[in-house]
């Protein structure tokens, strides 16, 4: 069974497992390795995309609901939000190790789409099913404001 | 291709006898002077110098978020004269001659010591660098190398001009100064400055590249089933409906477990998912955490091998019972850690056509993987190339003196026959149950404080597993030094002390877990210092103030009550709690402010004063403490791996093996002391005081001593 969907804007047919993860699609038939694997379920974050511009975890989306979808990774963000995200995270150095912050960058990016001015709350809610074991969140939380302040 | 050279070793070893490390190191020294003697000059060690005029660091420490890569950058940065934005950073190559840690003697990154092992020799590097290129304009131009100045990049003599890269080839032609001259404190640029980091922008835009990413051509992606008991091997297994997944290459059988090889992840996965296995538990560890919970406690309670002694803690502790003066007797007990680095264990194997190998993974003791690698390929280490790859944290549990994981990667690799390239990747399963665990430690103290706060004895037996015995850290050593770092000499005066230990055997395997035997020993310290003061009526500042030895010490623990306005009238719903504690030559002292939120202690901010000597990138100096702190915190109350029944692992993921998330993050103020003093480490120093910190304001608020840890553990196993 093929299933089609469009990935970052182009129109993209599998015939894999329709079982397979979407997290899988995209990284092992698709080769976009930003999205990361770190949990496999729903726990972690590292692996968010945005799918019909919500946040989805990609590594409990079995590929076969995907049909028609509009997948978005982060080799594909764009607008003002991205920009002013990606700027303010390297304005104040966000990431250390690095791992978990296309996930927290994808999840960042959806916050200010819905809520440009986000509360401390607004915030902790958005962002709190993204791990960083480095425990970057005093950046990532500075970083969202000086973002929302750009867009 | 212009390119440079690597400066005199001599000198670099000297510079670096004071600090006190986290890790035990038998090898210091010896080897690396043995090696590269006989090659004082490799060329293109550490510096690259392109005609396109980028200046490529060789980083010989790997960079998994600490921020090396940047620091070194900065040293080489600084004696060059160079310009931030020409600088660039590549993983050395697995080569112990050229890369070693001058501290380890063996290529190894770990014990907080990039920059302190880096210091002298980076900036030799780029003054060397700095030489030969003048040397070359000077060459070039027909003028005196003293009428030349570089500056941003640029070399410039009366009205020439140059750029390092147009320099490049004509600097590679020029002898080396023997002794280039480093820069005094004055005249730095970049060191002590803050610079954006090197790679935070490939990181903030998924296009860093970490092992996990690799996909060679025709690759296969392997997974692993382990024993469910540590030592347990496999009795037999069916894995006919196994393999009768799409997309399944093949199952083979290794000592570490079994491994499933198939054309992508998730059919490698659903494989996995299928195979029958039927374990032997002869020789495993089968004990339950209850059963080894007591083994440790009651070692504790028993006199162990003397580690440190002065004066005479037992007639002290007599008198002062005579005396009627306060005895403070209390027992502590630290759980395993897992360290859950974000990115799970990797690596990526292939043969090339010649039949050699390349390994790429996060190798953090190259030196040590290279080597197992060898021995499980039955290959000489020359055919073997060991590349270096950015990996997503470590916290330590890269830094296995056994290389398990390589040694799992490489039997994998070889039962494959080794066709097609391999990616073998632990799931997060593997890694929460995989052991390689801080190890439970436990700690008995006796002690006596007068009420003018002076300490009239101490007792102290710690029980934990030996880290290094064994292994090639082993120093033969009676008792391991990183179960009694941070208390055998003690910070605050005490004249009769003794600490005695024991190193238990269990089965299940330890690892150092960021700040190593700091994690418990400072916890100790400091709650029972406060504790003692508390119930002496004294100041939890002063009454430390009276009793530190180093100034240094003094000087943070005086800067951070400052910084907090210890004194101030608080809101009675909100208590601060304060320790200072030295780790990996760095002091640190934090001030938490807590309060009871729901039943759940709520951290809302914490104060940190650091002196780690001579400040490198004080950007990466916060971060690390802000790392530290969020780390350790996670840790302190929510963390602790247990093991069930027949000794199986109870957690297997986030879920049951939490992480602090962004909502229990406080907010963070650091205050950097500067320093003459050579760099010591960051990277773990921030995390030793954190969890004294909270406890002893949770005692203050409410009078409940946590001497167990976790505070909290699995009550609250969500979290959002
Ligand atoms: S990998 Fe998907 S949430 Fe962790
Ligand atoms: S930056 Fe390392 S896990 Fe977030």
């Amino acid at each position: 069974m093929a299933i089609e969907l469009t990935v970052n804007g182009k129109s993209v047919k599998t015939d894999v497992d329709p079982d397979t993860p979407l997290l899988w699609v995209i990284r092992d038939e698709m080769k976009l390795t930003g999205t990361k694997f770190g949990c496999g379920m729903a726990q972690c974050g590292a692996c968010t995309v945005h799918v019909n511009g919500e946040t989805r975890r990609s590594c409990v989306t079995p590929v076969k609901f995907m049909e028609g979808s509009e997948v978005t990774t982060i080799e594909g963000l764009e607008g003002k939000e991205a920009s002013a995200v990606q700027k303010a995270w390297t304005g104040i150095d966000v990431p250390q190790c690095g791992y978990c912050q296309s996930g927290q960058v994808m999840s960042a990016v959806a916050l200010l789409k819905k809520v440009p001015n986000p509360s401390d709350e607004d915030i902790d809610t958005a962002m709190n099913g993204n791990i960083c074991r480095c425990a970057t969140y005093v950046r990532i939380r500075q970083a969202i404001k000086n973002a929302a302040k750009e867009v | 291709m212009g390119t440079v050279f690597n400066p005199s070793r001599r000198g670099v070893l000297a510079g670096s006898g004071a600090l006190v490390l986290g890790l035990a190191l038998p090898l210091k020294g010896k080897k690396v002077l043995a090696q590269t003697s006989s090659n004082p000059f490799a060329p293109n060690a550490f510096i690259r110098i392109a005609p396109d005029n980028t200046v490529t660091i060789l980083s010989k420490h790997i960079e998994f978020g600490q921020g090396p890569w940047t620091g070194l950058a900065t040293l080489v940065a600084e004696e060059l004269d160079a310009d931030w934005d020409q600088m660039r950073v590549e993983h050395a190559p697995a080569d112990v001659t050229k890369y070693a840690n001058v501290l380890f003697g063996v290529q190894g990154t770990g014990g907080s010591t990039a920059m302190a092992s880096s210091y002298t020799q980076m900036r030799q590097a780029g003054a060397t660098a700095r030489a030969m290129l003048v040397q070359a304009a000077a060459e070039k131009w027909g003028m005196k190398p003293s009428a030349i100045t570089v500056s941003d990049g640029i070399v410039r003599g009366s009205s020439n001009s140059a750029t390092f890269g147009e320099l490049a080839e004509a600097a590679s032609k020029i002898e080396p100064p023997v002794e280039p001259t480093l820069k005094a404190k004055k005249d730095f640029k970049f060191i002590g400055t803050d610079r954006p980091k090197i790679d935070s922008l490939r990181k903030s835009t998924g296009t860093a590249e970490f092992t996990i990413d690799l996909y060679r051509p025709n690759m296969l992606v392997a997974v692993a089933a382990h024993p469910p008991a540590f030592g347990g091997t496999l009795a037999s297994m069916d894995d006919r409906e196994a393999r009768n997944v799409k997309g399944v290459v093949d199952i083979v059988t290794v000592p570490q477990g079994v491994a499933v090889l198939a054309e992508n992840t998730f059919a490698a996965l659903k494989a996995r998912d299928k195979l029958v296995l039927n374990w032997s538990d002869d020789g495993a560890e089968t004990r339950d955490s209850a059963a080894l919970r007591q083994l440790f406690v009651d070692a504790a309670r028993t006199d162990g091998i003397e580690a440190a002694k002065t004066g005479d803690a037992a007639v002290a502790l007599a008198a002062a019972e005579e005396d009627g003066t306060f005895i403070h007797e209390a027992e502590f007990y630290f759980p395993f850690l897992a360290h859950a680095t974000m990115e799970p264990l990797d690596a990526v194997l292939e043969r090339a056509e010649d039949g050699s190998v390349d390994v790429w993974m996060g190798s953090q003791i190259q030196t040590i993987d290279h080597g197992t690698l060898a021995a499980v390929l039955g290959m000489d280490q020359s055919n073997i190339r060991l590349n270096t790859m950015l990996a997503g944290g470590s916290f330590g549990r890269l830094a296995t003196p056994t290389a398990h994981f390589a040694a799992e990667a490489a039997a994998i690799f070889k039962a494959s026959g080794m066709d097609r390239p391999v990616k073998f990747m632990w799931t997060r399963t593997n890694d929460i149950k995989g052991g390689y665990y801080r190890p439970i430690a436990t700690h008995k103290v006796r002690a006596a404080m007068d009420r003018s706060g002076d300490i009239l004895g101490w007792e102290q037996t710690v029980a934990s597993q030996s880290l290094t015995k064994g292994t090639p850290f082993d120093t033969g050593a009676e008792v391991d030094a990183t179960m009694i770092e941070g208390i055998k000499e003690p910070y605050y005066e005490m004249p009769d002390h003794r600490l005695t230990a024991h190193m238990v055997d269990i089965g299940v395997p330890p690892l150092w877990w960021r700040s190593v035997g700091h994690t418990h020993t400072a916890y100790v310290m400091e709650t029972m210092i406060d504790e003692m003061l508390e119930k002496q009526g004294l100041h939890p500042v002063s009454g430390r103030m009276r009793l530190l030895k180093d100034p240094r010490e003094k000087a943070v623990l005086a800067r951070v009550a400052e910084m907090a306005n210890f004194n101030r009238k608080m809101n009675p719903e909100r208590k601060l709690g304060v320790a200072v504690h030295k780790s990996f030559g760095t002091y640190c002292a934090q001030v938490a402010e807590v309060s009871m939120k729901n039943g759940k202690p709520k951290v809302h901010k914490v104060w940190c004063a650091v002196d780690c000597g001579q400040p490198i990138n004080p950007n990466v100096i916060r971060a690390q403490i802000e790392g530290g702190i969020g780390y350790g915190l996670g840790a302190v109350l929510f963390d602790e791996i247990t093991l069930g029944q027949g000794g199986k692992v109870d957690q297997s993921n986030f879920h049951d093996y939490r992480s602090l998330r962004i909502h229990e993050m406080p907010q963070i103020e650091v205050a950097i002391i500067d320093s003459d003093e050579n760099p010591t480490g960051i990277g773990e120093p921030g995390t030793p005081p954190i969890g004294p910190a909270i406890a002893n304001a949770l005692r203050r608020l409410d009078g409940t001593r946590h001497h167990n840890l976790p505070i909290i553990g699995l009550n609250d196993p969500v979290g959002v």
